[in-house]
This record gives structure tokens, C-alpha cells and sequence, in this order.
């Protein structure tokens, strides 16, 4: 560690911070569970949770809801490294809860599921009884996730209460709730997107193939780059092209665009990243455009 | 120096704070180009003249409608000087608990004041609030001096009526900067309409501005938070009190005691997943263990012998009351203290405190919602503590509703 005059690195701070969140929501709660993705903040998120108990492992299972539109390499990440931690996974799937008529899926052009991750979550919350979920949100992804405390209360709906939060003071978490209800704890809260990868630089995190440039079949659609997949198909009148891409996130891949990107290391990212002018939710998420809350009123109803 | 800041504004209802943290971001092109393009949208959509910039923290659907911040908005920004969190708070009386969260945390307020109106009693309780959250710095922002033709006459005015305010406060450090959140006066750069103001812009102080003595490097303090035991083959016999550093640098060898038990030892180890660790200090998140098998456990204290925290189970704090019903003598309520969690009983509510003069109201019984007060509590068993004004870790309390879990106010050791 690099120590001089008592001074921590900004991500040392960071670290240090989310550290202590993890061990209080262990020491405070009966059945936490981690959201575990695969993708770039739940990988460091994962990190960090390890440093947290090491030597020992993890307190806690990781828990995945599985849309069924995956990118290939982030499900098999996603099993590799909890394989590698000796991490139990619990997979909550929105394809199973569709197939057991649980659900009814939107099957009109340009609908995507993510608005059916929420009642699997919750279902899935309900069932295995976590009472704390952490996620890898960060504040700086969005306006309404910027209002987020660490510690986000939910009633037993799950829903997120904007209007109401409890006061959250210095780092004296209150994580009193009632049965049925929970609390969703976001480690990474004040972290920013190039936080992330200057961590994934420094501790030399491995992340999925596609988070680098590479070279893929894309149509442009609203703005945006679409990776052409079976779930993807073009439409009529789209042009398929070849273009050296790269994924600023790792969603539903029916709703997460790619960004032409010739970045192929982790430095190349960082200063793309650090140069880049618009949001890595602007740039890649079809989600965040309905509408200018359409993040507020998704959390409100128990989204991540 | 210091890589991070944090910051949290500060001062009454539409003085300003919102547009000068989204003009700090603006000037310093920490905006992303479709957030921007959002905030004009909603702007030209709602018929605003200009862009207006609050929009860029005040993100909520019901703060848009009125106007008006009602939670706190953290927004990230770096110079190559330094790295800041910004809390932007809300000014509303109504919504003091959530100033009050932002400015927990903060290394530095923002106390914005406007020109035309003054010190007024939300700039008076922010500024009080700040000095008991012992905020160590406060910049006084005196904002929208395009409204008053950037008058030096005002600026020194409102400055000096602060000034005597502020005397009968513990702010260690107070600046005064003329701003105009709207068009960028003295925030990232000096401006040319305050010739006779010969300070820095506001974006400078924040940079240059020394803040590593305030952290408590003298007194150990670790609160166990959480025992790690692997329990497998090859670490069969781990055993190590996971933490962060409260206060103090801890050093292997070095003699400890545990609080509240007494019981002494020596650091046989501190250890992280990077290494061994040769110094924990504070906010470092570190697992320390000892030489001798005792008993600890979470909320045990580990400290020096010839330095320790009180212990003891009467407290005296200042209270922030947070909730609508109001704080009453013999009144049983939850703690959190560090890692230890108790129950407490009120036997005092001692004065309140008159938000305008600062004097002390001794004929009070309650606190009321947004009061400050003085009250002493008696908990259930011991509590290692130090005063709020030695160890901000170590003296600051949560006071928890037992039955329905909300967080009822903020208490600060005396
Ligand atoms: N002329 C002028 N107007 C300003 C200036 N700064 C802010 N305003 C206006 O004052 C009004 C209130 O500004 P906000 O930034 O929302 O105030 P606030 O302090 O954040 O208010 P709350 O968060 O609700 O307490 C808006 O209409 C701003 O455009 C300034 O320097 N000059
Ligand atoms: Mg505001």
C-alpha cells in the first residue's frame, strides 16, 4: 500500500468505505445475498466484498436474475468466478417464471424485459427471505439513483420511497426493518465509471470479452448500435454492418447498444472513458429513454 | 494532500445551491453531453428563460413539479488537483433531516446566502447545524450578486452580520466568496464584475484548501465490527477482528486494550487481502489480530491502555430531532453506537436551542421536529465513547424508533 503522511488514494477511500458497508450489513442481517451479474460493477462489487472477509469466504450467496437475454460470455463468467470463489449462486429466472405463466411477456417490437426483472427480483427476494440485497448501483449512473441512500429502505413491495428515505448519518447504518420488508445496499453508491475500471486496472480483474473492443455484426436503431443476435434480428429495411465495438454496460441485450470503441485494454478503456462525453446509460441504454423519470418510477416499484 | 473533498451545500430554500453545483460542473465540462441536452429540453419544455441548472441534481419527478430540492443529490467531479463528492442538500425547513445527511459526512459546506435577502433563519440553522456536525470548513457563498449590481457594499455587510453570528459558533474556518450561481461569477473562475474582491473563485479554494488534520491520528480507537473465522483446513485456527479505523495508528506489537472487558494483549498481526498492513489508521478498513486468546466480539473496542474512549452508560449529546413526534423525557429508544447497538432511556431533555440567538431554552420538556437540543440518555450497557469534538466516529450516535425502525435523530457526544 502505497502509504505517505497518512493519506489514502481516492480508491483506496472508496475501498475502505465499501469494505465497511459489507461487514456491517453481515454482522446486521440474518440472510443478505449479493446481485451478481457478471458485468463490470458486480465484478468489482464482488471484489470487494471478498477483501471484506478474506481469509474466510464469503457470508453470503450471489444471486442472479437471469432475463434469458444474455451475452454468452457474461453467463459464463458469471459461473466461473463464483466457481472460483466457492460462492453459492442462486439464478432467479424471468425465462422460467414467463414459462410457468407467472408472467406475461411484451412480445411487441422494441419491448424488452427488463420491466419483468422486477417481480422475479422480488419473488426471488421473497422466496430464499433476504432481508438485504446488495447491488453495484452507482450514483452517477443516473438523476434518481443519484438521490439514493446506501441503505435503500423497501416496504413489503419492494418499492423505493424517494419522497421519504430515512436520514442516513455519517456511517452509522440503520438497517431496522420489519419481516417482509428488506433493505437494497449499494456498496459502490460514490463510485464513478471510471472508478471502475481504474479498480479493474489496479487489482487486474478479469471481466468479459465484451467490455473490449472487438469486431461485430451491428444495425443502428434509435441512436444506438445493436449487436445482431438471434435476439436481435434486423428488421426490414436494416442494414447490417461490421464495426469495431465495445460495451460500456451489460444488460439485456435486447436493450444494451454497443459504442464504436477501438479500446482493447484496460488502459485504452480508461482513457476512453476518461474523454468519453456522454453517459454510459445515454450511450447504451434504451431502458433509460422512455421517459425522463423512467429510472425514478422503476425503482419506485422495486427495481434494482 | 488530500485526493477526495467531500462537500455539501447548505443555506435557505432558493438561495442558489442546486445552480452552483450544476454551474461548478458546467465550468469545469464535467457534463456529459446528454445530460446537458435533458436539462435544456426540460428547461425549453417548462418555458424557463435559460437553462436552468438545477435540474442537473434536482432529479426527482416531485422536485422538477415545485421547484425546490427535497433529498440530498450526490454528483462526482475531478480537476487534476482533486476529486470531490458533492451533497447538495435541501433548504427547506421540512426537509432538515436530509440536510443534515449530506453535511454528516462532508469535509466542507457550502452556506449559500442570498445577496438581496441576507443571513436568514434557515442560513442561521444550516450554519449552527454545520458547526455541531463540526463540519471543519465553511465557505460562505454570497450568491446572486448579479441581483445587486455586485456591490462590494453588500457583500461586506452580509459578511460581517455572518461573521458575528459565526462568533458565537465553533467554525474553525470560514471564507467568504461573492458569487452568481447563475452566470458563474467567482465559481470556477475570478470575474471581472468584482474587481474590489481579491480572494480566490470558489473552484480554487476547494482545491487548494488543506484538510489531512482533520482526522483524529492520536487516539486509537477500533470498533470490531465483525470476526473473521474461515473455519477451513489450512486456517484452522484464524482468528481476526475485521474493522475500520476510527481514530489513532494501530502498529503490530503494539499493547491494546479491549473495551468494555479491560482485558489486555498486543497486535499480533494487522492483515488485508493485499498483505500485512503496518499501519491502520483512519478511515482504513483492516482485520487486526491479537497476540491472546480472548473473548471479543462485535462492539468490543480496541484502544491503547494508557489512551481509552469512556466508558459508560450516561451520555449527554446534542440531539437533531428528525420525526413529527416529539422527543420526551423517560421516552425508551434504540442507540447505534460505532458497531454496538443498545436501548437507552431519555432522562433528560435539557434545553433547546433558539435557532435565531443561540440561547439556551431551559423551560422546554420536548424536542420537537427540526429542534437541536441537549438531552441525556441512560443505555442498557456500556458504550465506548469519546466527545463528537475529539472523534466524530467514536462520539456520533443514531437514534432508532425500537418498534418501527426509523432513524428518530442524530445525537452528538458532549
Ligand atoms: N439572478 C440569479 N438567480 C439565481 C442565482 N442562483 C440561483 N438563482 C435562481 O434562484 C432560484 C432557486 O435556485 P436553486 O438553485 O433551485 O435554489 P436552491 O438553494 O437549490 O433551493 P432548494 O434546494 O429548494 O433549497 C432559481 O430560479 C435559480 O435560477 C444567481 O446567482 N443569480
Ligand atoms: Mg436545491
Amino acid at each position: 500500500m502505497p502509504v505517505t503522511g497518512y493519506e489514502l488514494t481516492h480508491l483506496q477511500m472508496l475501498e475502505a468505505e465499501a469494505i465497511h458497508i459489507f461487514r456491517e450489513v453481515a454482522a446486521e442481517f440474518e440472510r443478505p445475498a449479493l446481485l451478481f451479474s457478471g458485468g463490470k460493477d458486480s465484478i468489482v462489487m464482488l471484489r470487494v466484498a471478498e477483501k471484506a472477509f478474506w481469509p474466510a469466504k464469503l457470508p453470503f450467496p450471489l444471486l442472479h436474475i437471469d432475463t434469458g437475454h444474455n451475452f454468452a460470455e457474461v453467463l459464463n463468467f458469471r459461473d466461473h468466478r463464483a466457481e472460483q470463489l466457492g460462492a453459492r449462486l442462486v439464478v432467479a429466472s424471468v425465462q422460467a417464471a414467463i414459462d410457468a405463466g407467472e408472467l406475461t411477456e411484451d412480445t411487441r417490437p422494441g419491448a424488452s424485459r427488463n420491466q419483468l426483472q422486477t417481480p422475479v427480483l422480488l419473488d426471488a427476494i421473497a422466496d430464499n427471505r433476504f432481508d438485504a440485497v446488495f447491488g453495484g448501483a452507482r450514483r452517477d449512473e443516473e438523476k434518481a439513483r443519484a438521490k439514493e441512500r446506501v441503505y435503500s429502505f423497501r416496504d413489503e413491495f419492494g418499492q423505493w420511497d424517494p419522497k421519504n428515505q430515512r436520514p442516513e448519518l455519517w456511517s452509522l447504518y440503520n438497517g431496522r426493518h420489519r419481516p417482509g420488508e428488506h433493505i437494497r445496499v449499494f456498496p459502490l453508491s460514490n463510485w464513478t465509471e471510471l472508478d471502475i475500471w481504474r479498480y479493474i486496472a489496479q487489482e487486474s480483474l478479469e471481466i468479459p470479452s465484451i467490455y473490449y473492443a472487438h469486431s461485430r455484426e451491428v444495425i443502428e436503431r434509435d441512436g444506438m448500435l445493436l449487436g445482431v443476435t438471434e435476439l436481435t434480428p434486423p428488421r426490414p429495411g436494416e442494414i447490417v454492418v461490421p464495426r469495431q465495438v465495445r460495451y460500456r454496460t451489460v444488460g439485456d441485450i435486447t436493450c444494451t447498444g454497443a459504442v464504436e470503441s477501438t479500446a482493447a485494454t484496460v488502459d485504452e478503456v480508461i482513457a476512453e472513458v476518461a474523454a468519453t462525453r456522454i453517459t454510459e446509460r445515454g450511450a447504451t441504454r434504451a431502458d433509460d429513454r422512455v421517459s425522463d423519470a423512467a429510472m425514478e418510477d422503476r425503482k419506485k416499484e422495486g427495481y434494482f | 494532500m488530500a485526493e477526495l473533498l467531500r462537500v455539501a451545500t447548505a443555506g435557505s430554500v432558493d438561495d442558489g445551491k442546486s445552480t452552483l453545483i450544476g454551474r461548478l460542473l458546467y465550468d469545469t465540462k464535467s457534463l456529459f453531453t446528454d445530460q446537458l441536452a435533458a436539462v435544456e429540453r426540460t428547461s425549453r419544455e417548462r418555458g424557463d428563460g435559460y437553462v436552468d441548472l438545477a435540474l442537473l441534481t434536482d432529479g426527482l419527478r416531485a422536485e422538477r413539479e415545485q421547484g425546490i430540492t427535497i433529498d440530498v443529490a450526490y454528483r462526482y467531479f475531478a480537476t487534476p488537483r482533486r476529486s470531490f463528492i458533492l451533497a447538495d442538500t435541501p433548504g427547506h425547513v421540512q426537509y432538515t433531516r436530509n440536510m443534515v445527511t449530506g453535511a454528516s459526512t462532508a469535509d466542507l459546506a457550502l452556506l449559500l446566502v442570498d445577496a438581496r435577502k441576507g443571513v436568514v433563519e434557515q442560513t442561521r440553522r444550516h450554519a449552527f447545524l454545520a458547526s455541531l456536525l463540526r463540519v471543519p470548513h465553511l465557505v460562505l457563498c454570497i450568491n446572486k450578486m448579479d441581483l445587486v449590481d455586485f456591490d462590494r457594499e453588500v457583500f461586506e455587510k452580509i459578511k460581517e452580520e455572518f461573521r458575528h453570528f459565526a462568533a458565537k459558533l465553533e467554525i474553525v474556518d470560514v471564507t467568504a466568496i461573492p458569487v452568481s450561481a447563475l452566470g458563474g461569477d467567482n465559481v470556477v473562475s475570478r470575474s471581472p464584475s468584482t474587481p474590489w474582491y481579491d480572494g480566490s473563485s470558489l473552484l480554487h479554494h476547494l482545491e487548494e484548501l488543506h484538510i489531512a488534520s482533520d482526522r483524529n491520528l492520536i487516539d486509537v480507537r477500533f470498533p470490531v465490527q465483525w470476526v473473521v473465522r474461515p473455519r477451513s483446513d489450512d486456517l484452522h485456527d484464524y482468528r481476526g477482528y475485521a474493522g475500520r479505523v476510527a481514530g489513532g495508528v494501530l502498529k503490530p506489537g503494539d499493547d491494546v486494550i479491549v473495551l468494555p472487558s479491560g482485558l489486555t494483549t498486543r497486535v499480533a498481526g494487522i492483515d488485508s487481502f493485499d498483505g500485512p498492513v503496518d499501519e491502520a489508521f483512519p478511515p482504513m478498513s483492516v482485520t487486526v489480530r491479537l497476540e491472546d486468546d480472548l473473548d471479543v466480539s462485535r462492539g468490543d473496542m480496541i484502544a491503547r491502555p494508557n489512551n481509552r474512549p469512556t466508558v459508560g452508560q450516561d451520555l449527554n449529546l446534542m440531539v437533531s430531532w428528525m420525526v413529527d413526534a416529539p422527543l420526551r423525557r423517560r421516552a425508551r429508544i434504540g442507540v447505534k453506537h460505532t458497531t454496538r447497538s443498545v436501548r437507552a432511556m431519555v432522562t433528560d431533555v435539557s434545553y433547546r436551542v433558539d435557532i435565531d440567538t443561540l440561547h439556551r431554552d431551559e423551560t422546554v420538556e420536548t424536542l420537537a421536529l427540526n429542534d437541536i437540543g441537549r438531552v441525556a440518555l441512560r443505555t442498557t450497557s456500556p458504550l465506548c465513547y469519546d466527545p463528537y469534538r475529539r472523534n466524530r466516529d467514536t462520539g456520533s450516535v443514531l437514534l432508532i424508533d425500537e418498534t418501527s425502525g426509523a432513524t428518530l435523530g442524530a445525537g452528538m457526544i458532549l
